[in-house]
């Protein structure tokens, strides 16, 4: 007996904004885990199993910022400093924020269900990423844009 | 287009859906963490001062710590085990097993760090 498959094919079901963020919440944890374990082996590269206690590498792995291992024994901070870095850890930070503040909007739409309730969610949800992702990126980039302060 | 399915958290919470559903309820609770603390961590190291050194203190406590660690830590795994099963939907068929697995390497790693954390905050 042939059941009638529950869900579509693949090529009619469409690309909806929801469906999009449903994809990109994987991709983007798959890209975060990627970028964690670079960061992991770019500061092993960098001297850090001489110079660092395992939780000072995971905190560098978590954020790629020189403000994270400037208190541990590395003598030289300038390999890290520098825009790859920076790079490297505005693409996890701006993942970060779109994934978690997502999130944050399919938690609240369990419980907050009117039409007028949600599009506030919705244009909250927008300042909150805006204002992450601007505060985040000038404290990854405030050392290369105004290196005097 | 308001969908009517607006179920109380009390309800949720008391659905028996196994292992799956504790791994629902948990990955929700450490994704809140996560978000609570980096937006804490970025407000704290955007203005600095005051402000600052008032949410530092609350983000180095050791309780906040282990708190933060099991958000990222079970979010990461549990993670991790969403993304593999929907990739490939026919293991989805094993989620049980999946979610044994999940606790398995969970468990370890947690103690560890509790230990760590402990040691470190009452002088070990």
């Amino acid at each position: 007996m042939a059941t009638k498959p529950r869900t579509l094919p693949l090529t009619r079901r469409g690309l909806n904004f929801e469906m999009f963020m449903w994809l990109f919440t994987r991709l983007s944890a798959l890209a975060m885990y990627a970028l964690i374990l670079f960061a992991v082996i770019g500061a092993l590269i960098m001297g850090a199993r001489n110079q660092m206690s395992f939780a000072d590498i995971l905190r560098w792995g978590f954020m790629p910022n020189p403000s994270h291992v400037q208190s541990t024994e590395v003598p030289a901070l300038e390999p890290w400093a520098t825009p790859f870095w920076a790079i490297t850890a505005s693409l996890l930070l701006l993942l970060a924020v779109a994934h978690g503040v997502h999130g944050l909007v399919v938690i609240t739409d369990d419980y907050i269900t009117s039409n007028r309730g949600r599009l506030i969610v919705r244009w909250l949800s927008i300042a909150l990423t805006i204002s992450m992702s601007l505060m985040g990126l000038y404290l990854l980039w405030q050392d290369f844009l105004f290196p005097a302060g | 287009m308001s969908l009517s399915r607006d179920v109380p958290l009390g309800t949720g919470l008391r659905y028996r859906g196994k292992g799956g559903q504790l791994s629902f309820v948990l990955h929700r609770i450490g994704g809140l963490g996560m978000a609570i603390f980096v937006t804490m961590h970025i407000v704290a190291s955007f203005f600095g001062g005051e402000i600052g050194g008032f949410l530092n203190d609350i983000y180095e406590n050791w309780f906040f710590q282990i708190f933060v660690f099991f958000s990222a830590l079970f979010h990461a795994i549990n993670g991790l085990r969403i993304t593999l099963l929907d990739l490939w939907p026919r293991l989805w068929e094993h989620q049980q097993e999946a979610v044994w697995l999940q606790w398995a390497v969970f468990i370890p790693i947690f103690g560890i760090a509790v230990y760590a954390i402990l040691s470190s905050a009452f002088g070990g």
